[in-house]
Parts: structure tokens; C-alpha cells; sequence
């Protein structure tokens, strides 16, 4: 079946291209650029005038809750909201019901996403036995069972020495570690940063520090067994420092950031909104401002959504009771985008935050469109504008922090593989 | 702030008591002078007025407590209210029923008011935020946010011995990270014009920012009390010897519980006040909580007569509707 994208603006970072252009698809694949290749037969043309086209986004964090809390969202429901959103790719970390720490669990999933095939689930395998911090898993396993690297997601790893021989295994099969920086015993209780917020309305809090000594820890380890690091959702302006300095040093480190990290702070808790308790928690306006920073310099190389979705039960309670996590697949394109009015990045920086350097660090060949790569594509209109609301977000989780926000930028259509799977 | 201050109704009204954050000075004035009038009901031959006859007042505490729930008790049924006690178990909540769950409940037996005293920072503000709109919600203290009533009785006791608040120096001492009602007073004491307040205590129990709540930080005890007019003393858990926050409560008395000689550093007419129930010869001397300065009974007394004033503004209002025709 032949696709033919006419007339969009395509930016695709990987190959340089900015300009407007046309955009042939057969067989899953891109086959051609400006002109169409002999023989190619329109089946569908999509007309991508005043649009943006770029390579299906790669959100490196998203819970679907399946297996386990399929009552809170599902593959389905949430790789149908992953596609109206231009998300072609979830990785998902492992922490599931049951958790990613064998090959059978990491055939299900996969079973359960061909399904549900609105978009393509990666996943990460548990770096210790069941998460819990002192057995290695059978990474090799895991590996040969499809998974693009391990972590241990939110769970602690407390000794030291467990740490670092799961960084030399992991090292051993070339797998890439992903890391929650987080010191369990600083954290503990904790539900808001410390700071002015939680000291005025007397909530449990997260020091900074339950961060940075975390980072610090890893990273000296990262530089003894040589391990490739991907550090996860960093919330401070002194671990992108680290972070920076690491890199500088010629560690294989890499990091990303959530959206609602670049927007948010403590501040936004107002009176208690359950809505803003996430892990990590919202931290300063000068942590803000250091995470902007870091992704204008680089240090941070991909944006993502760190989709938790929740019933509605799930937040009504007193702030600290209520589950962490926010909803915010839906709201992760438009929020990357504004980026573009609010830092000195330009567009073509923030897609490839979206997509290519998502796509390096899960060593997938997709986040780019060149002749013969795989036609996962996201076209967009720039400058249609939405309310986010319970009825506009696609997600089954209704817990986003943007409630009432006006987003510019909407999605027209999504193609996984070559095939329409979202069109407005 | 995102939202409209949800304590008060479209008059700028008391609808419920939650925290004395954000509320006018006018309103506190108007809380400390209509709990003057009612100070006098306890003394009575008969101990009621008439004000709230036929409303039903539910005290819900999903803590553990005798005096609060009795001062709030005695001055609903002084107002002449029916009175609820439910005592919550927190461990039958955790068993699947869910805290709107039981206050759907609740409304279902026509309260009017609901007096929660909640473990967990921001409970009050949740209730207030689900209830129907015809219930009011009184904090009766959550987690470590706020106790609004325990702060404005503590200003009534203040403002009876030292009428002028814009003429004071007060120090707040203890565990301020902890509590509910060193917030509470704080933000009391700042509203009503108080110049210069004080928190004392240990690093380990001053939290983060603490400069931001208004108040200046001292570490050492003795210099911070010096020349204050009044010295409220905070009470001290006993799990936090557990917690690495301090050593032993030997240690704590030598460094930061009011003995004499330290409360001879303050104005020679200080006051001396703890929110009770006190644990003697940790955070004070008994010599000086049963001594001449000790003020601690009155604030017991005068709660009632405060919380009297405070449901009787809530409860009292004219109806918004009503007085729209």
C-alpha cells in the first residue's frame, strides 16, 4: 500500500533535513523523498500542507499498567493514546505485575501489543530478581527475549557491591543501565521537595540531595566498570551539573527529563493538588531553570513523558496518601514544542529530543526517515490549539497536571510501520 | 495559587476553618473578639446560648485525642448543637473503605458541620474540597499542616495578657519542622502585626526554608529567648529520639527546654504557653510550667470559648442565597 505525504515540513534530525517536502511509503518503509520512486502507486495521500512531519516519537518512560493494574489502563487504551499523541515507540520500564525479570513476562507483553498494535512497546528488564536489589537477573536472558536494556526502576539497590557487579553484567552483554537516582534512605516518607512548599504546608519531604547522592554514587561507579548509564527523569540542577561534568569527562552517560519537570515546580501544589504528587517530586523554580539549561546544552538528550496513568480514585486522598504519577502522554508533543518559544532551542533540537536521541540511547533504528528506515511518522498541525481537559486526553488516566492548560500543536496523523493507526 | 481560597465563601466569609494562611487580619480580630464575648458562657449558671440549636456538629478524628475533642465538644454543645463523635480507627480506613467513602456517609446523616482531625497533611483541605456544599469543614489539626483553633486560641491567651500584638517579640521553640501548631501560630502572629518571630530549636527540627514562614532561626536557646515577651513552648514526640533527630531527652532539656534560669533571659514579664499536653523536665521545668508566668491553663480554658467563636461565625452566616433575594 503506498502513502504518499505531500507537501509537509519534514524535520528529521538524524539525516539534516529541514525543508518542506514529499514523503513516499510502501511496505512499512520509506522509499522515497521529494519525488515519488517509479511505479509508485498512490493509494493514500496525505495532505500535509502547513504541517509538520516528523519521525514517530520515542517516549523512553511510560507505565500502560499492564500486567498487573489493568483496572488503572491497558496496552490498549494506552498505546491508542500513545498514537493520537505521535508516539510510535513506549518503552516501558519493569516494574509491572509480574515484573520483567523473565523471558515469559516479555512475551506477553509483546503478544499483548501485536493485539493492540496502535503502537510498539520496548521494554527494560529488571536488573536484580524481582527488583529486589540483591540477585542478578538473567539479563542474557532478557536480552535474547527482546528487552533494550535493564534497571531497576524505582526499587533500591542498598548495597554497594550489588550495584556494581549488576553494572559489570550488564556491562559484559553490552546492555544499557537504566537509572532511578534515588537514595532510598533520604527519600523515605517523602511526597514533596524540600523546601518552601513542603515547609509551609507541613508535607513529608525529598531533598535534594536524595538525588545528587544518588547520582554521585552511580556515576562513580558508571566510571570504574565502564558501564553505558542512561539516567532517568533527572528532577535537579545540580545533577545535570554532575551529569555534565561526567559527560565532559568521556563517561558513556546519558539523561532525560519529564516535560512536566521543565514546567512545573512545588509551587504548583498549591493547597495540596494530588494531581502534582509524582516521583520525583516538582522541584524549585532554580531547579526549573538548571533543567532547561541542561537540555539547551545538551547535557540532557531526550524528553520524556513518564506516563503514569491513575483511576480517579487513585488521587482522592489527602496529598501524601493519594498515588504518585501523572498522565501526561497526550500532553508531551505540544509541551516539547513550546520549548520552542520559551529556551533557545530551536525545532529541529527538540524533535531530536523526541526521537533520534530516544532512539540512540535504546540502540533502536527507528526516530529517523531516511530511504529504507521504518515509516514510523508523526505529521502535525503547529498551530492548532486544544484544551486539556478529561475529554480531550486520550490517555485512560485523567490525573494530568495540565487540566485547563491551552496546548498548541495536535496531531492529524500517526503511522506505525506504514500503517495509518491515528488520524484526526 | 492556582484556586480561589476554598475556606471562604463568595462574601469573603468563613465557610470553613482551615488554615490561618491567607485569611484577613480583620477576620482573626473578629474570631479573638467574638470568642471574648463568649468567654464569660462557662462561668454561667447556665452554660448554653442558643445560636446553633438544631445543627448537628460530627467531630471525626482519625487521631487520638482527649482534650482538642473535648474543648471542641463541649463548645459545640454550649452553642447548643447536637454532637457527633466518631472516633476513626485509622487501620479500619486502610481496610478497602475509602475516606469519601465515609464522608458520602456521613452527609448521609445530615451533619452540618464536620470537625476532622486527620494524621495526614492536607486531609482537611480534602474534606473541605468533597463535602456537599452545605457542610462546613473545621481543621482540628492534619499531619503537620495546620491547627487553625490551637493557633487562635493561643492568640486570644496572648491577647489577654499583651493587647498590643504590634508591640511583641515571640519565640516559637521545639520541634517546628513536626508541627501543626507552630504553623498555625506563625502564620496567627504575623497576620495580627507581631514584628519579630522567633523559632528555636536543633538544625535536625527546623525545616527547610523556615525563614520563608516569617520568622527569624535560632539554633542556641539562649540567644534566641532573650528580651521576647512570649515564649511558646512546642511539645516534643518521643519518636523522634528514634529518628537520629536527637540524642536523648536529657540532652534536649539541657539545650532547649525552659529551665528558670533560662526564662530569666526573657522580658521579666514573659509569658510562658505550650499547646499540652507537657512532657515535664524535657521541654520545661515544672517549676516553670505550674510558676508564676505559666499562662498553660488559661489556653485550655479559653479553647472553648474560641471554638465556641469559631463554629458560631462557620455555622452562623446568613445564607448566601438568602441574602441574595
Amino acid at each position: 500500500m503506498g502513502i504518499h505525504i505531500s507537501k509537509g515540513h519534514l524535520i528529521d534530525p538524524t539525516n539534516q533535513v529541514d525543508k518542506i517536502t514529499d514523503l513516499f511509503i510502501e511496505d512499512g518503509q520509506v522509499i522515497g523523498l521529494d519525488k515519488a520512486p517509479n511505479n509508485f502507486k498512490t493509494e493514500q495521500l496525505i495532505n500535509a500542507e502547513g504541517q509538520y512531519v516528523i519521525p514517530g516519537i520515542i517516549d523512553l518512560q511510560a507505565r500502560v499498567r499492564e500486567p498487573g493494574q489493568e483496572d488503572k489502563a491497558s496496552i490498549a487504551s494506552e498505546t491508542r493514546a500513545a498514537a493520537a499523541g505521535g508516539i510510535t515507540t513506549l518503552c516501558l520500564p519493569p516494574d509491572t505485575q509480574p515484573i520483567i525479570d523473565t523471558p515469559a513476562v516479555i512475551e506477553l507483553i509483546h503478544r499483548r501489543n501485536e493485539l493492540a498494535a496502535s503502537a510498539e512497546i520496548v521494554t527494560l528488564g529488571a536488573l536484580t530478581k524481582g527488583l529486589g536489589g540483591t540477585e542478578l537477573s538473567e539479563m542474557y536472558e532478557l536480552k535474547r527475549a527482546g528487552c533494550v536494556g535493564v534497571s531497576n526502576a524505582r526499587a533500591p539497590i542498598p548495597n554497594t557491591l550489588v550495584m556494581r557487579r549488576a553494572m559489570e553484567y550488564a556491562a559484559n552483554f553490552e546492555m544499557t543501565l537504566f537509572l532511578t537516582a534515588e537514595d532510598h534512605s533520604l527519600s523515605k516518607n517523602g511526597c514533596a521537595h524540600e523546601g518552601m512548599i513542603s515547609t509551609r504546608l507541613g508535607l513529608p519531604s525529598i531533598p535534594e540531595a536524595a538525588e545528587t547522592m544518588a547520582v554521585a554514587r552511580l556515576l562513580m561507579l558508571v566510571e570504574q566498570t565502564g558501564v553505558r548509564a542512561h539516567f532517568c527523569q533527572l528532577s535537579t540542577a545540580k545533577s545535570v551539573q554532575m551529569i555534565n561534568r561526567a559527560q565532559h569527562d568521556g563517561l558513556p552517560v546519558t539523561a532525560d527529563v519529564t516535560t512536566h519537570h521543565l514546567y512545573l515546580t512545588e509551587m504548583d501544589i498549591g493547597y495540596f493538588d494530588s494531581n502534582c504528587h509524582v516521583f520525583p517530586p516538582l522541584r524549585s523554580q532554580r531547579d526549573k531553570a538548571g533543567l532547561r539549561e541542561g537540555l539547551s546544552n545538551g547535557t540532557l538528550n531526550a524528553i520524556c513523558s513518564d506516563h503514569q496513568p491513575h483511576e480517579l480514585d487513585a488521587k482522592l486522598a489527602p496529598f501524601c496518601e493519594s498515588e504518585p504519577g501523572m498522565s501526561t502522554i497526550d500532553t508531551l508533543l505540544p509541551l516539547a514544542l513550546r520549548l520552542v518559544d520559551e529556551t533557545n532551542l530551536t525545532l529541529s533540537d527538540i524533535i531530536a529530543r523526541l526521537t533520534s536521541h530516544p532512539a540512540q540511547i535504546l540502540g533502536l533504528k527507528t526516530g529517523q526517515l531516511g530511504i529504507g528506515s521504518r515509516a514510523n511518522i508523526c505529521v502535525f498541525d503547529p498551530q492548532q490549539s486544544w484544551m486539556v481537559s478529561h475529554e480531550t486526553l486520550n490517555s485512560r488516566g485523567k490525573n494530568s497536571p495540565f487540566i485547563d492548560w491551552e496546548m498548541k500543536g495536535q496531531v492529524s496523523h500517526t503511522l506505525l510501520a506504514g500503517r495509518v493507526v491515528f488520524q484526526r | 495559587m492556582k484556586q480561589r481560597d476554598i475556606q471562604l465563601d463568595s462574601q469573603g466569609r468563613l465557610r470553613h476553618f482551615l488554615t490561618i494562611e491567607g485569611l484577613k487580619q480583620q477576620t482573626l480580630i473578629d474570631i479573638l473578639d467574638t470568642a471574648e464575648n463568649f468567654s464569660t458562657v462557662g462561668t454561667r449558671k447556665v452554660k448554653k446560648v442558643p445560636l446553633l440549636r438544631g445543627k448537628t456538629i460530627a467531630n471525626l478524628f482519625f487521631e487520638a485525642s482527649t482534650r482538642t475533642r473535648t474543648t471542641f465538644e463541649l463548645a459545640a454543645k454550649r452553642l447548643s448543637a447536637d454532637v457527633l463523635n466518631i472516633n476513626i480507627n485509622t487501620s479500619s480506613t486502610t481496610k478497602g473503605e475509602s475516606l469519601l467513602d465515609m464522608l458520602r456517609n456521613l452527609e448521609a446523616m445530615h451533619c452540618d458541620m464536620f470537625v476532622v482531625r486527620h494524621h495526614s497533611s492536607g486531609a482537611a483541605h480534602f474534606f473541605a474540597k468533597h463535602v456537599a456544599p452545605h457542610i462546613s469543614v473545621i481543621n482540628g489539626g492534619d499531619g503537620s499542616h495546620a491547627h487553625p483553633t490551637q493557633g487562635m486560641l493561643d492568640m486570644f491567651t496572648i491577647r489577654r495578657h499583651k493587647p498590643d500584638f504590634t508591640a511583641l517579640r515571640v519565640a516559637v521553640v521545639g520541634d517546628i519542622l513536626h508541627s501543626r501548631v507552630a504553623r498555625s501560630q506563625i502564620h496567627a502572629l504575623n497576620i495580627l502585626g507581631v514584628p519579630e518571630v522567633r523559632a528555636i530549636g536543633p538544625r535536625t527540627l527546623i525545616p527547610a526554608e523556615a525563614e520563608s514562614l516569617g520568622v527569624h532561626v535560632y539554633n542556641d536557646m539562649k540567644e534566641g529567648i532573650r528580651d521576647v515577651d512570649v515564649v511558646i513552648m512546642l511539645r516534643l514526640q518521643r519518636e523522634r529520639m528514634q529518628g537520629a533527630l536527637l540524642p536523648s531527652e536529657n540532652e534536649y532539656y539541657r539545650t532547649y527546654g525552659l529551665s528558670p534560669e533560662k526564662l530569666a533571659l526573657a522580658k521579666p514579664d514573659a509569658i510562658v504557653m505550650h499547646p499540652g499536653p507537657i512532657n515535664r523536665g524535657v521541654e520545661m521545668a515544672s517549676s516553670v510550667a505550674d510558676g508564676p508566668q505559666s499562662v498553660i491553663l488559661e489556653q485550655v480554658t479559653n479553647g472553648i470559648a474560641v471554638r465556641m467563636a469559631i463554629m458560631s461565625m462557620v455555622l452562623g452566616r446568613p445564607n448566601e442565597e438568602q441574602e441574595a433575594n
